[in-house]
């Protein structure tokens, strides 16, 4: 498929999950008084609508957001996925790369372990600045070894430092959780992602970094296509790859830390999605990196309206729905592209 | 004039010195040869030239000290094509070629027509526009060789660097390629610096060898200078007779070492 063509068909689909979304959950909604409430929200288009206060609330107040933060943290986990999986020219890693994900947990274990109740935006803050704080502690110990010139290539040594960094984190969080076994269950509810609590709120709060990290890591697509060739060449393009790595791992921990403060550890979006981009417009990062962000937003709030329609009115984890769809996904898309590498 | 130019080049790789003052030039639209044994320190000299490894001395493009150059001004005057090119598998002829016009762009720009234009002219001088579409992985050994010169060549640059050209290509595909070097060195003044293992046609195709031992350079000057036996001889450990061919250039033909028959 071509480039255009790819991308013209990922914002039809992911036009048609948020309208699909918009009008399907646990309160019954006449879908025509929801489309004439939805129209009257465009400017210029006035018409009566015949929901009650309580379905508009239920509309505007909790379905609405739920699927605009839906749409911005799938796009922003299979952006990460897709920019990581470009500088480190490895299929395998995802969003939650570089002890992403490990320092989310562990930052999310711990304010719920001892800061308790302290608020509702504890866990989002803690679980941002662990996120953050796992990759920034992974890269600088991955620099100072590439410096020392302890393994072979830059992006290997830092994946290698990520490993690392990760298991530590996990093993700190692990011990944290052991000594308080009564909040296992909420850390573990947490871990399994969900959006639940959506509130434009959180969608104003997050949209500053999702904003300037998508645009950061959708400049960089040319870059990640040059880096391709190794760093050698790279640098005897005229490219300095250890800046395009770091503006580029910079804006994909930013970016998957804003989704995970605000929705736990979803898996698997971020490593699949941009497979599926790659299988639909070749392996250029000019084409993975948009339709990865807005197949990425359309494959969450699918998953996340089924998530909250399977069991209506309970509500299955987001991360049990993406994972239990996107393993058998994985497996054909693996099956049907065994000839394509990155 | 002179196009590239090393004076008094030292490259040291963990302590070791590889390159130990080495100094040779190349005017414009002249091709310089690196030659000498395996391990001589020729890869590493031109990794130098390309600004890809610290050195001390100093490099001049042109008239300027490579070290004045910014890293894209330092690729647009010299392209350089590694023994071993990394060739993403998936990727096609023509976007691949395209990313030679890197050093042409600036950080935040994308290419333009002036640059597909560039890259297209490229692959029509090296044959290749005939599978722009094709993916890298599906390409034969001569091909690839050619779509990695013209990804070189996309950049317009002054100096060719090529190391070891032509070291996975049948003798044949061999010919062709050094053929279309030189047809690129006479048509638009391009100055060729590369690394060539086969002595013989080190000496066709190059007007200056520079013999390199050790790190150091052994002999420098025309073909004929360079290249006689027992120099030969004494720098590869090797048996060899040379003879003059009939472009009057030397050939140097190796000879089984005397023994028991």
């Amino acid at each position: 498929m071509s480039r255009p063509a790819a991308i013209g068909a990922a914002a039809a689909l992911l036009a048609a999950a948020a309208l699909a979304a918009a009008f399907v959950g646990a309160a019954d909604l006449n879908p025509f008084a929801t489309a004439a409430a939805l129209l009257d929200k465009i400017p210029f288009i006035r018409l009566p609508s015949s929901l009650d206060p309580v379905d508009r609330a239920v509309l505007f107040q909790i379905r609405l957001p739920r699927v605009v933060l839906g749409m911005l943290v799938g796009g922003l986990l299979a952006l990460a996925g897709a920019g990581y999986q470009g500088v480190f020219r490895n299929p395998l890693v995802d969003s939650g790369t570089l002890g992403a994900s490990a320092g989310a947990g562990l930052g999310a274990t711990l304010a719920i372990v001892y800061l308790g109740g302290v608020g509702p935006g504890t866990v989002p803050v803690a679980a941002f600045a662990g996120s953050v704080a796992g990759v920034a502690v992974a890269y600088a110990t991955g620099a100072a070894a590439s410096r020392q010139g302890a393994l072979g290539d830059g992006a290997a040594t830092l994946l290698l430092a990520g490993i690392a960094v990760g298991s530590f984190l996990t093993a700190v969080q692990t011990f944290v959780l052991q000594r308080s076994a009564s909040d296992i269950g909420a850390v573990y509810s947490w871990l399994l992602g969900s959006l639940s609590a959506a509130s434009w709120q959180q969608v104003t709060t997050i949209l500053p970094y999702a904003a300037v990290s998508t645009v950061v890591i959708l400049l960089h697509g040319r870059h990640l296509d040059v880096l391709a060739v190794g760093d050698e060449e790279a640098r005897a393009l005229g490219l300095r790859p250890g800046l395009v790595r770091l503006l580029v791992v910079a804006a994909c921990a930013l970016a998957a830390a804003s989704a995970v403060a605000v929705s736990g550890l979803i898996g698997f979006v971020g490593i699949i999605v941009p497979h599926v981009a790659r299988r639909l417009a070749g392996p250029s990062y000019t084409s993975v990196l948009p339709l990865s962000l807005l197949s990425g937003a359309a494959f969450l709030v699918l998953a996340d309206t089924l998530a909250r329609t399977v069991l209506s009115p309970a509500e299955l984890p987001i991360g049990v729905v993406t994972a239990f769809a996107g393993a058998p996904a994985f497996i054909w898309v693996l099956r049907s592209t065994s000839h394509v590498s990155t | 004039m002179t196009a590239l130019a090393a004076d008094g080049v030292t490259v040291t790789l963990d302590r070791t010195p590889v390159v130990r003052a080495v100094s040779c030039a190349a005017a414009d639209g002249e091709w310089l040869a690196l030659i000498g044994p395996n391990g001589a320190g020729k890869s590493t000299l031109m990794r130098a030239l390309a600004g890809l490894v610290r050195y001390a001395g100093t490099v001049t493009v042109g008239d300027a000290d490579a070290r004045t150059l910014r890293p894209r001004e330092r690729a647009r005057l010299l392209a350089y094509v590694s023994q071993e090119p990394v060739l993403p598998p998936d990727l096609t002829v023509a976007q691949y070629v395209l990313l030679g016009r890197t050093p042409h762009l600036s950080y935040l720009a994308v290419p333009g027509r002036r640059d597909r234009q560039r890259a297209a002219a490229a692959m029509e001088r090296l044959d290749v526009a005939r599978f722009a579409a094709r993916r890298l992985a599906r390409l034969s050994g001569g091909e690839r060789q050619r779509v990695v010169l013209a990804r070189a060549l996309a950049a317009d640059p002054r100096v060719l660097l090529l190391d070891e050209p032509t070291s996975m290509l049948d003798v044949g595909h061999e010919q062709q390629v050094l053929e279309l070097v030189d047809g690129l060195r006479r048509s638009d003044g391009l100055t060729v610096v590369s690394t060539l293992h086969d002595l013989t046609l080190a000496a066709q195709y190059a007007d200056e060898l520079v013999l390199l031992d050790g790190g150091q350079v052994v002999a420098a000057g025309s073909p004929a200078s360079v290249l006689t036996a027992a120099r030969v001889e004494s720098v590869y450990a090797a048996s060899v007779t040379v003879v003059t061919g009939a472009d009057g250039r030397p050939v140097v033909s190796p000879r089984r070492p005397a023994g028991p028959a």
